[in-house]
Parts: structure tokens; C-alpha cells; sequence
């Protein structure tokens, strides 16, 4: 225990393999209630598959990780349900039905948990298309959105139940800078006003700064380095310089 | 060596579809005993796979019952037993060609396009964000299309049948000459409700197999767009092969209960 209280997901020695590559190797970390903790690594370091687990989208070789105290890697896929009506995930390229229109996404959930009053969905989608600046638009297939806005439609889906936890998977991966500034400034917002625990996983420093309150490092499938952002920016460490000043090793001729 | 390595792999295989198509067909029961019905879907896919399949299986069946006929009327014809044709084509339409045809014709339709469906919802992260979303992907995706498949089905495969015996009816009497109160005689001397039974229960039977075929093809295709070409190739193989091989062991089966004549 520390300053920030028990933690929320607690997770210990995870482990995990693709095909003959060990991507998890002892991975263990707290993540506590109410913070925004910026997971970062190099591409293919384990970033998402990590994600993956805290959600039950995948089961690990080995390690265990407690959500609230209670172990959620032994639980099959009707257990989880409970576990997953509480942590929100937003998909690296959104994974918006693409069979439904912008509005029944979002209301998805809703119907999905029994709501049957369309002036209460048609409401509550309005409220969290407001809240992700995508109004007006519920009309519209997901194939004629943007990223960004594929992005933001599926937030608006992942927060219309609030969560108390929400996993982003590179929510700015591949937007312009000023679409990444306005989904840091969601992740923020949200924070505050739904006071929801938020892990991202990204590899853009100018968004980690922006949103993080803790950061860690992955690297070869295990947590590297875990501090303030502040402490990230002025480590000596060489692996960890390397990943924030964006230099490769590799010397041009 | 290599070869007896060939042979276990490929019967280790076959052995894993067997048992993920039963695990799914059992995940499927249970969830429709628990309750796990969304209406609303399973009337979308009964449009989907029953009311949209009709015209070709219609066109299937009535083709097969003019164009069995024919060749029957030529053989029969130098015995002098045209009337004996109307029976025949009934009774083979009834007990195998119109179960067998229709279903044959829905996997390709249907089983096709739910394999491709789920595939792609796969491939695309869809499958997960239902997880993610606390919704179990076999109540969501394979209970309606299972349950519109049990309700359609017999349907369809009466439609087969129905139009090949009036095909065969408008082939032989107004065609090919044959007395019709005779071929109208013979066919109800012949043929009776064990028949129609015995197609109703195989049209059930294959329901099952291209449903939980089609869906585990799709539940499990990999490897983008690629993946999905594959996996919708291998449902219309696969549920070809296993209605035709489990056809013969049915009518063998079926026979026991309801012996032919």
C-alpha cells in the first residue's frame, strides 16, 4: 500500500506466449483507483495483449491479477461478464458494428443491460455523443466516419454504462495532432468527471505527459520503469532515454 | 515417418473440428435453455436465412423434380411403366433430393454469408468489443441464427419438394405425356406421411449442421480478409460434405423407423 490507497488491479508475474514467443515474462504491476497510469513500450512489446488480460479477453500461461481483490484470470467467459460490465475498453481502431448505425452503437450497452425506454437511450446516447463532441452524427455508419471519430463513437459506447475503469489501446495512434489533443483532453475530462481509473497504452510522449499520472515502461515483457511523468523525463536510464527521446541506436551513414 | 505424422495431424484435426462444433452446438443449447433469447434478432435472421433462400431452392427443387422425370420417362418409357415415374420422383424427392439439395444449396447461400459475417467481426476486433462489452458472442451471434435456421429449414425443404413434384407433375403429364390420374394414383399409392416426416427431420438435422458449422468456421477465422476467404471455403466444404455423408447414415437410421413403400 502506498499514498494512493489499495490498489484496483493488482497483477503479479503475468506471463503470457504467442506461437513460441514469450511476450509476458513475470509481468507485475498495482494500478489504484482513480488514476490515469500511461503504459508505454516499443511496438510489439506486449502493450495491448497485457491490456487484453485486465479485461478477460485473454488468460495467461501463468500470474494472477485482482480486480477489487477478487482473481479474475480463472474465471470463464459467463463469470466475467460482471467484471467486464465495469471496465470500459476502447479498441485501437475503435471495433465499431459495423451493421449499426453511430446511435445504436452507442446504445448498445444499454439495450444489451435491459434498457427497453427508447426517450431514456435516445437521452443517454445523446449525453455521451455530447460529452465526446460527436453530435449530429448519430445518423451515420461507422464506414463513414473518420478515425478520430470512429475513436470518439466508440468512447462515447464504452462510457454510456460508466465504468469505473477504462483501457485505452493507442487512443491517438494514427491521428492528426490536434484529433490526439482533443481525445488527451477526453481522457482527462473523463477522468474528472466520471472519476473512472484509466490505463492507456500508447507509444506518444506528447500524450503521455498530457494525461498521465503515473507511467510505466514495458520492456521485454516486463515492467521497466514505473513513476511520475517528471521522473521519466529526467531518468538517466539509457533504455529509458532512448524511448522518450525517440532515438533508435542505429547510426546514419 | 512423415506420412504417419501426415495422417495424425490430419485426424487430430478432424477430431478438433468434431468436438468444437459439438462444444458450440452445447453452448448454444444451454444458452437457449437459460433464456438467452433476443427476438428481435432471431426474426431478422429468419428473414435473412428462410425468406430470402426461397426462390432458390424453389428454382433447385423444381429443376431437379422436371429434369429427374425426364430421364426417368426415357428409361421407364422403353418398359412401359411411365406411370411408375410420378412414385419414383416423389418418393426420391421427399426421402432424399429435397433435404439433401436444399440443404446443399442453404450452406452455400447462408452458411456462406454467416461464416463471412462472423468472420469478419472477428478479424475486425468486433467479436472482443462484444466480450469487452459484458455480451456473450455465442448468446449474441450464433443462438438467432441457430434458432432461424431450426424454424426455416423445414420450410425451405418443403418448398423443395413441393415444386419438384409439381415440376415432375407438369414434366411428365403435360410434356412428356403421361396419364396424370395414373401418375397422380401412383404417387399417393406410394408415398405417404412417413415421407414427409422423414424430410422434415433430415431438413432439422442439417439446420444443426451448417448453423454450428458455419458459425465455428467464423468464430475461428484468423488472419484478415485472407483468413475470412478461407474460412467461408472451408464452411461450404465442410457443410457440403457433412450433410451428404450424414445423409446416408440419417436415411439408414430413418429407415428403421420409417421403412420406404
Amino acid at each position: 500500500m502506498n499514498e494512493l490507497g489499495l490498489p484496483l488491479l493488482k497483477v503479479r508475474n503475468l506471463v503470457q506466449k504467442i506461437g513460441p514467443q514469450e511476450i509476458l515474462r513475470g509481468l507485475s504491476i498495482d494500478i489504484f483507483a482513480g488514476e490515469t497510469l500511461v503504459l508505454l513500450g516499443k511496438s510489439g512489446s506486449g502493450k495491448s495483449v497485457f491490456l487484453r488480460h485486465l479485461i478477460g479477453l485473454m488468460q495467461p500461461i501463468s500470474g494472477s491479477i485482482s480486480f477489487e481483490g477478487d482473481e479474475i484470470t480463472t474465471l470463464n467467459e459467463r463469470q466475467l461478464e460482471p467484471v467486464r460490465r465495469r471496465i470500459g475498453m476502447l479498441f485501437q481502431d475503435g471495433a465499431l458494428f459495423d451493421s449499426m448505425n453511430v446511435f445504436d452503437n452507442v446504445a448498445f450497452p444499454l439495450r444489451e443491460r435491459g434498457e427497453r425506454d427508447p426517450k431514456t437511450i435516445a437521452e443517454k446516447v445523446a449525453q455521451s455523443l455530447a460529452m465526446v463532441k460527436m453530435t449530429g452524427h448519430d445518423k451515420k455508419m461507422p464506414v463513414n466516419l473518420s478515425g478520430g471519430m470512429r475513436k470518439r463513437v466508440a468512447l462515447a459506447r464504452a462510457i454510456i454504462s460508466p465504468p469505473s475503469v477504462i483501457l485505452y489501446d493507442e487512443p491517438t495512434a494514427g491521428l492528426d495532432p490536434i484529433v490526439s489533443d482533443s481525445i488527451n483532453k477526453l481522457i482527462r475530462q473523463l477522468q474528472k468527471e466520471l472519476h473512472v481509473t484509466s490505463i492507456v497504452v500508447t507509444h506518444d510522449m506528447v500524450s503521455c505527459f498530457r494525461i498521465a499520472d503515473r507511467v510505466a515502461l514495458l520492456n521485454e515483457g516486463c515492467i521497466y520503469f514505473v513513476g511520475s511523468p517528471e521522473e521519466l523525463k529526467s531518468t538517466p536510464d539509457p533504455v529509458i532515454r532512448d524511448f522518450v527521446d525517440g532515438r533508435s541506436g542505429e547510426t546514419i551513414y | 515417418m512423415a506420412l504417419i505424422h501426415l495422417i495424425a495431424s490430419i485426424y487430430t484435426n478432424f477430431l478438433t473440428f468434431l468436438g468444437q462444433v459439438a462444444l458450440l452446438a452445447w453452448e448454444t443449447i444451454s444458452s437457449i435453455g437459460g433464456g438467452s433469447i433476443r427476438i428481435r434478432l432471431v426474426l431478422k435472421q429468419i428473414a435473412e436465412i428462410g425468406y430470402r433462400s426461397q426462390l432458390v431452392v424453389i428454382v433447385t427443387g423444381a429443376f431437379t423434380g422436371a429434369v429427374f422425370t425426364a430421364q426417368a420417362y426415357f428409361q421407364f418409357a422403353s418398359l412401359n411403366m411411365e406411370t411408375a415415374v410420378g412414385p419414383v420422383v416423389a418418393l426420391s424427392m421427399f426421402r432424399e433430393l429435397g433435404p439433401t439439395l436444399t440443404g446443399v444449396m442453404v450452406a452455400g447461400r447462408v452458411g456462406a454469408a454467416m461464416c463471412a459475417e462472423i468472420g469478419t467481426m472477428k478479424v475486425s476486433q468486433q467479436i472482443d468489443a462484444l466480450r469487452a462489452l459484458a455480451v456473450n458472442p455465442v448468446d449474441y451471434l450464433v443462438v438467432p441464427r441457430a434458432l432461424a435456421m431450426f424454424v426455416s429449414m423445414p420450410f425451405l425443404v418443403v418448398e423443395c419438394v413441393g415444386f419438384g413434384v409439381l415440376a415432375s407433375y407438369y414434366t411428365g403429364v403435360q410434356v412428356l405425356n403421361i396419364p396424370g390420374v395414373y401418375f397422380l394414383a401412383n404417387i399417393q399409392k406410394w408415398t405417404d406421411s412417413s415421407d414427409i416426416v422423414m424430410a422434415l427431420v433430415k431438413g432439422f438435422f442439417f439446420a444443426g449442421v451448417i448453423v454450428f458449422i458455419s458459425c465455428r468456421e467464423g468464430l475461428n477465422a484468423k488472419d484478415g480478409a485472407v483468413g475470412v476467404g478461407r474460412a467461408t471455403t472451408a464452411t461450404v466444404v465442410n457443410c457440403s460434405l457433412a450433410i451428404l455423408i450424414s445423409n446416408f447414415f440419417l436415411t439408414m437410421a430413418l429407415n428403421i423407423f420409417f421403412p420406404a413403400g
